[in-house]
């Protein structure tokens, strides 16, 4: 596949394509591809899912183990997301320390599941101040052809959503080749999805390929959920140089809800 | 004297000289020159191939020819023991064996100053990685349209106790008794007698080791067909 | 609109079926083709012994007593005359770095622009991320030169460039230009076609633009090539 850099020219038809609401593939602005949800990835992983969006492959996989608490936090479990752009998704990707969106990925993720609540990690005590379960949640990019971060963000909730308990032995430690018969405690019905909204020129955009991603300006995630009924943004962080004004702001603010909506629907069929 | 082969029944039911189910695609990462997956059971390896592309640093280019790069690693949550992600000193072992048992098959001297590289990444571990790895490996550099003279097999070869088997699994590695697991790993050029990778851990006599490699053959017979089929369906 | 059949075509591998139609079929490296003296290994095949035997993965073809094995994937592979499509990298000062898609950048030199350029002004002719469409005039192992001295070639201006498998444009241009010739008069399109598989469309609206990448798009991804045109039109009659 090409490493080539996107060219001007390119960047100005996409700028004049988005501007008469137009794409590629035939979708609008703000259209999302299909997306379908694979199980068990890896059955040493307590839980792990296979998400493909477009040609878009991302693999998230949840494992747990014990540890002692965080100082500030001796009642709850821990939550720690990582990731790594492996150098096979794309030829972007080199060996070596990761770049921005490598260490970006990760992050926004976790405070996503974490602003949500999304797991008990209170019940994830095994003996108060002295040892708790860590979940670990690991998200690599197998094919990147644009917005990975929603991809990764819909496998973390299928691989948490799947995820089983290890069992403990007698002794109190991890026994990883027995599996208990309870699932990762998760609150009931919360499943914060990052969605990412990119901008060229004027136009807003969801979505996009790696070709359109590389032309875009400007970009911002958003991590939303739902509680009863009241929708609620968990985490933002927007990215690169261009601004976003307040109208942009206010405009994504009304798209967000009916997103969340059409992509909680399409999940549904997978859990 | 080693005990009669055919009689004997292991862990998984299989008998000696029985491959695990071998299963293998091709063309499974769409950016990737050429790609695949190889699997041995519940062993599972995936293979992206880019090049030949620019080298950096400069100062490691070779003006004569082009030079292979592999990097094999176990995705964190393929091991039961969650691995930390970042190359171990395992892996960039492995990762530097695989390189020499697949060079041997490749013609870089028309790519001078480049490097073709291959990533192997393990996606659930059950043993015998590192030769999942290789097959996967030997088809993506195919499929990448490398000039290359043959494809590459690769299987392991266990020793439990007494008895040889082919194609070790995890249980198979941690056997105990008697005088306990043998591991071999072996790549050879398909359809020769030409071994690129050989490793081994344990405890074998010398004149054990030939039996060793004869049981491989034949897998690797077994091997090269699935990775024959593999490739030419890509071109259906 | 400026005339831009690309010369390529007759550089190229053919990929369409033709009436004499040559045997292929699929090979593996190391695979026996044939046996026998008589043969002589072409591009992708060797002998051993008295077979002639793969040096790569593609499609075995035998035309006569030549035997070779077709690239069907695969990066680009640059050879003297191609035309190529690349992305200005840098403006040095005496000439232009040009990303061509391989593993080493390719050098257009200021003495082969078709017209004289001032030293002060080279990157208005050409400057970082602009696409160039220029003919590789040289492969050396320190690198590529290009030139601009030929018909069609220079700086593209408006449209957009998307890229291909390289292995397929020999389809994508067809037996002596018949298929991009259908393309581009569908569409109404100026098409530029780059041996590199990157590929160059200007139409009159953005919607002719996208018509012209998706039914080159098509061509390059079909695996089979027999009844190529016939499902081209077909397309395009149904849009």
């Amino acid at each position: 596949m090409s490493a080539m850099e996107i060219s001007n020219l390119t960047k100005e038809t996409l700028a004049k394509m988005f501007a008469q609401g137009k794409r590629f593939d035939g979708r609008k602005l703000l259209d999302s591809r299909d997306f379908k949800i694979e199980y068990e990835v890896s059955n040493c992983a307590e839980g792990s899912a296979r998400v493909r969006l477009g040609k878009t492959e991302v693999v998230v996989g949840v494992k747990m183990a014990g540890d002692k608490p965080y100082p500030d936090s001796l009642d709850k479990g821990n939550l720690m997301v990582s990731g790594d752009f492996l150098p096979m998704a794309s030829p972007r990707f080199e060996a070596g320390p990761p770049k921005f969106n490598a260490i970006e990925l990760p992050r926004l993720i976790d405070r996503a599941i974490r602003g949500a609540e999304m797991i008990e990690l209170d019940k994830l005590v095994i003996k108060e101040g002295e040892k708790v379960w860590t979940v670990f949640i690991d998200v690599y990019p197998i094919n990147d052809d644009g917005n990975l971060v929603e991809a990764a963000s819909l496998a973390a909730i299928a691989a948490l959503k799947s995820a089983m308990m290890p069992a403990l032995d007698k002794d109190g430690n991890v026994d990883y080749d027995k599996k208990a018969k309870d699932k990762l405690p998760l609150a009931k019905d919360i499943a914060p999805i990052s969605i990412t909204f990119y901008k060229l020129g004027d136009a807003l955009i969801l979505d996009p390929t790696r070709e359109e991603e590389e032309a875009c300006e400007a970009k911002v995630t958003f991590g939303i959920s739902k509680k009863g009924k009241d929708y609620l943004i968990n985490s933002c962080q927007k990215s690169w140089e261009i601004v976003f004004t307040e109208e942009e702001i206010a405009k994504m603010m009304q798209i967000l809800p009916e997103k969340f909506d059409e992509l909680t629907e399409k999940l549904k069929k997978f859990l | 004297m080693l005990k009669n082969k055919m009689a004997l029944k292991r862990i998984d039911g299989r008998k000696a000289n029985e491959l695990r189910k071998i299963t293998a695609k091709v063309g499974i990462i769409p950016n990737a020159d050429g790609s695949a997956m190889f699997s041995f059971g519940n062993t599972v390896a995936i293979a992206a191939v880019y090049g030949p592309r620019m080298l950096h640093p400069q100062h490691m280019q070779n003006p004569a020819t082009g030079i292979l790069r592999c990097n094999y690693d176990l995705l964190s949550f393929s091991v039961h023991d969650r691995k930390k992600p970042g190359p171990s000193r395992r892996s960039q072992e492995i990762s530097k064996v695989t390189e020499w048992a697949l060079l041997p098959v490749l013609d870089l001297k028309e790519f001078p100053n480049t490097v073709v590289d291959v990533q192997i990444y393990i996606l659930q571990a059950d043993a015998s990685t590192r030769t999942a790895g290789i097959n996967a490996a030997s088809m993506a550099l195919a499929h990448a349209g490398i000039p290359m003279k043959n494809l590459v097999c690769s299987v392991s070869i266990g020793k439990l106790d007494k008895d040889l088997v082919i194609d070790v699994n995890k249980a198979e590695e941690d056997f105990k008794d008697g005088e306990g697991a043998t591991d071999m790993a072996i790549a050879k050029i398909a359809n020769s007698n030409k071994f690129t990778l050989m490793q081994l851990d344990g405890k074998v006599q010398p004149e054990v080791i030939p039996e060793m490699l004869k049981m491989a053959n034949k897998a690797c017979e077994e091997i090269y067909e699935t990775q024959e089929k593999a490739l030419k369906a890509v071109l259906e | 609109m400026e005339e831009d059949i690309n010369e390529a075509h007759e550089a190229g591998e053919e990929m369409v079926s033709s009436s004499e139609a040559k045997k292929r079929r699929a090979i593996v490296p190391g695979e026996i083709i044939v046996t026998g003296e008589d043969f002589l290994p072409g591009d992708g095949a060797r002998r051993e012994g008295d077979n002639v035997v793969a040096s790569r993965f593609g499609l075995a073809e035998e035309a006569g007593r030549i035997i070779k094995v077709i690239a069907v994937t695969g990066s680009f592979i640059p050879r003297r005359n191609n035309v190529i499509l690349g992305r200005v990298i840098d403006v040095t000062f005496n000439g232009w770095l040009i990303d061509i898609d391989y593993a080493s950048s390719a050098f257009l030199p200021l003495m082969e622009s078709p017209r004289f350029v001032n030293k002060s002004e080279m990157d208005q002719f050409l400057g970082i991320g602009d696409i160039v469409a220029a003919k590789i005039w040289s492969v050396k192992s320190k690198g590529i030169d290009l030139t601009l001295k030929g018909k069609g070639l220079g700086r593209m201006e408006g449209g957009m460039v998307f890229h291909i498998s390289p292995n397929r444009v020999p389809r994508v241009i067809g037996r002596e230009g018949s298929m991009i010739n259908l393309i581009k008069d569908k569409t109404g399109c100026d098409i530029t076609v780059g041996q590199n598989g990157w590929i160059w469309v200007r139409g009159e609206n953005v919607d002719s633009e996208i018509k012209a990448r998706q039914a080159v798009e098509l061509v390059a991804d079909k695996v089979h090539t027999e009844g190529l045109t016939e499902q081209v039109e077909e397309w395009f009659a149904k849009e």
